[in-house]
């Protein structure tokens, strides 16, 4: 992944949907995640977190997931990975990438995945990065870690793969702490270290939250050009409708810890059919006139103590029904499109298109 | 004193209730060689009962500004009017009694708020240092503004981590409207709060302008909401403005470059079929503001940036009527090297 030679550019549109072939047959999984659950155990006893997370993302695909802060979000990419410590968390489920069951690996086998097959990056790269060892040396440690080479070809790898993430002078910049560097040259080291073992996916989580516009659409291009380039398969976490529908090519929506929508990107900004996600779009203060009454969504995430029994996003919805006070089952619309609504056929709900 | 006595305050009249005057805030670096320009020369007037946006990125001086405008740090150099009068010249009891009337609200409504005092305590506390009215007309004043920002009244007696973001947003909005002020500066007030939520906190900030007929300076780094709220919008940069304009005219038809590179670097939920792609991607990031780049603070990132830029302070020149750039080289028609052809479409650029 040397020289980034160009990210001036304009930003190509979504590529044709890759999941279909072009004969209609769907391609096969990269990550497969099937009834995935996770409970933190507390005194007063577990206390589930996520329930039911089944979604797939094939390889080169750029999937967001959405929702509110306590959707669950974070905790599905950790988990993905499992980074959330053994003892206080209880995970049922499959986690199937390329077929292995990433959830019952031994601790060795997944450390091998971990960098070399999925890479990571988080929000803020400043407590993701160590502050006493140069920028090179976590890069190269994190190529070292996976592949037998010395010191000098870490180095060399390092530095190449910073001028991968466009930054300028990366021979010298190899040697520069953290502290040394602005807020998007270091999420540019995590991404030059995420991507440096060629991983087939990389889980973004919120990675341009904590930066400027300017510089989020810069990280955001970037990630976005290097998924296309390398083949690597994106899964990028975060609560900006705007920042996903730009990078993403499927979008999932969560709430309350489960899946609630599961589509293409384009499908769902112009015909959203969970009134969870239709409430978030409208939302956006973009789509009102200026000046207007904003609409929101009513109420808030319900607490992990007290999930509704029913449909969990009933409480706050404008369309809930008798039916609704049922458990919901995540249903194919069509083969791209999924959701957990019973009324999903019978209402029509707004996008961010024709407000 | 309640709630109810602000609909019956007289209009305030059409003049500048706040007037910024070459306004200069500098602070020492820790080692005391450098300065830190955090706002470096900065006029403009703000409205009585208009929401004068001010929009800019990280380190460009927005929160320095806020604070200086309600007396929190007192400028370097320049003047602040308050209503024409300068607080600084005001002491003791004279200036506690004039504050009142100038607000803020700051960003993260956790921090702001004491976790060991009820919210009721919290809410009245700004009228007790006051000393508005009794205990008794306090207490009655604090339920009164709590149901006013939406709160229901059995959150009067808990405590700051009983209540979610939202409802501590609402609860600091509260806390300000006890004194009943004349301005108030909302310092990236929905920052922190998720998108679902933003809107009911935009909502009653409109509300409130409405009854109480307030001014607000509304500070923020999300060009969507300062661009739904505002009547006008000031875009800063490194310590200095580069563009003043109505929201409409500066949203819409930006003439400084920055502003135009900002407006295309906003994240459009739109499905790919219907976006412009036209993003103008700057290069690098906001230069340190402890040694700021000569002649324009913009050029070293500017696509168009020329010789000039480097060697003279653009003026601050009215191009339209109440539309103020600093740029050498921006017409009526916009910024520098602007496409004409495509004048109508950026990413705000819907039609009405």
């Amino acid at each position: 992944m040397a020289g980034l030679a160009d990210i001036s550019g304009s930003i190509a549109a979504h590529p044709p949907d890759a999941r279909v072939s072009a004969a209609g047959a769907p391609a096969p999984a990269l990550l497969d995640v099937r009834g995935l659950s996770l409970a933190f155990k507390t005194a007063n006893g577990e206390l589930p977190v996520i329930r039911d997370i089944s979604f797939s993302v094939i390889s080169g695909e750029r999937v967001g997931i959405v929702g509110e802060s306590g959707c669950g979000k974070t905790v599905t990419g950790l988990s993905l990975l499992r980074l959330l410590p053994a003892r206080s968390v209880r995970l049922t489920g499959q986690i199937l990438f390329e077929g292995r069951d990433l959830a019952v690996l031994s601790a060795r086998e997944m450390r091998a995945v971990r960098g070399r097959e999925i890479a990571m990056i988080f929000q803020e790269p400043m407590s993701a990065l160590d502050p006493v060892f140069t920028v090179g040396d976590q890069i190269s440690e994190a190529y070292r870690a996976h592949f037998p080479v010395d010191r000098k070809e870490g180095r060399e790898r390092a530095i190449a793969a910073l001028a991968g993430v466009g930054i300028p002078a990366p021979e010298r910049r190899c040697d520069d702490y953290p502290h040394q560097l602005s807020g998007g040259m270091r999420q540019r080291v995590m991404i030059a270290m995420a991507l440096i073992c060629k991983p087939k996916l990389l889980i973004a989580d919120e990675p341009t939250t904590a930066l400027d516009v300017t510089v989020q659409s810069q990280i955001t291009d970037l990630l976005q050009r290097l998924s296309e380039r390398t083949g690597t398969a994106l899964l990028f976490i975060s609560h900006d409708l705007g920042v996903v529908a730009e990078t993403c090519t499927r979008m999932i929506t969560m709430y309350a810890g489960e899946v609630v929508e599961d589509a293409p990107v384009d499908d769902v900004l112009i015909k959203p059919r969970h009134p969870y996600t239709s409430g978030l779009l409208r939302s956006l203060p973009r789509l009102s006139a200026r000046r207007s009454v904003l609409p929101s969504i009513p109420g808030r995430v319900p607490s992990l103590q007290a999930m509704p029994p029913g449909c969990r996003f009933q409480p706050r919805c404008t369309h809930a029904a008798d039916r609704c006070a049922a458990p919901q089952a995540l249903a194919e619309l069509s083969r791209l499109h999924r959701v957990r609504c019973c009324r999903a056929s019978e209402i029509a709900l707004p996008g961010t298109v024709n407000p | 004193m309640t709630i109810a006595d602000g609909a019956t305050r007289p209009e305030t009249p059409q003049g500048p209730i706040l007037t910024v005057r070459n306004l200069r805030v500098l602070f020492p670096t820790r080692e005391g060689k450098d300065t830190v320009k955090a706002v470096d020369g900065v006029d403009f007037d703000v409205r009585a009962g208009e929401t004068f946006g001010i929009i800019g990125e990280s380190g460009s001086g927005k929160t320095t500004l806020a604070r200086a405008l309600v007396s929190l740090i007192a400028p370097t150099e320049g003047q602040i009017l308050h209503d024409g009068l300068d607080p600084a010249t005001l002491r003791g009891a004279a200036f506690r009694a004039h504050r009142r009337d100038y607000q803020i609200v700051f960003q993260d409504p956790n921090a702001a708020l004491n976790p060991r005092m009820t919210i009721l305590d919290s809410v009245i506390e700004p009228a007790e240092i006051m000393r508005d009215g009794s205990d008794e007309s306090r207490r009655k004043a604090g339920f009164a503004v709590l149901a006013r920002v939406g709160l229901p009244r059995e959150l009067a007696s808990r405590y700051p981590h009983q209540l979610s973001g939202g409802q501590k947003q609402r609860v600091n909005i509260a806390r300000v409207l006890m004194l009943r002020p004349k301005v108030i500066v909302c310092d990236e007030v929905v920052a922190a709060l998720d998108v679902s939520i933003r809107g009911d906190i935009l909502n009653l900030f409109a509300d409130l302008q409405r009854e109480f007929n307030l001014t607000y300076v509304f500070i923020t780094h999300d060009i969507a909401v300062v661009s739904h709220i505002s009547d006008r919008i000031a875009v800063t940069y490194l310590g200095r403005l580069m563009e003043v304009g109505a929201a409409a005219g500066v949203i819409e038809r930006p003439l400084h470059p920055y502003t135009e590179a900002l407006l295309s670097a906003e994240p459009v939920p739109l499905p790919s079929t219907l976006r412009t792609n036209r993003r103008i991607m700057l290069e690098g990031e906001i230069p340190s503001p402890v040694a700021p780049p000569s002649g324009c603070r913009f050029r070293t990132r500017c696509p168009a940036a020329q010789a000039r830029c480097a060697e003279e302070v653009p003026a601050w020149r009215q191009l339209k009527p109440g539309h103020w750039v600093a740029c050498h080289f921006s017409t009526t028609d916009g910024p520098p090297s602007r496409d004409t052809n495509t004048l109508e479409t950026n990413a705000f650029g819907r039609t009405k």
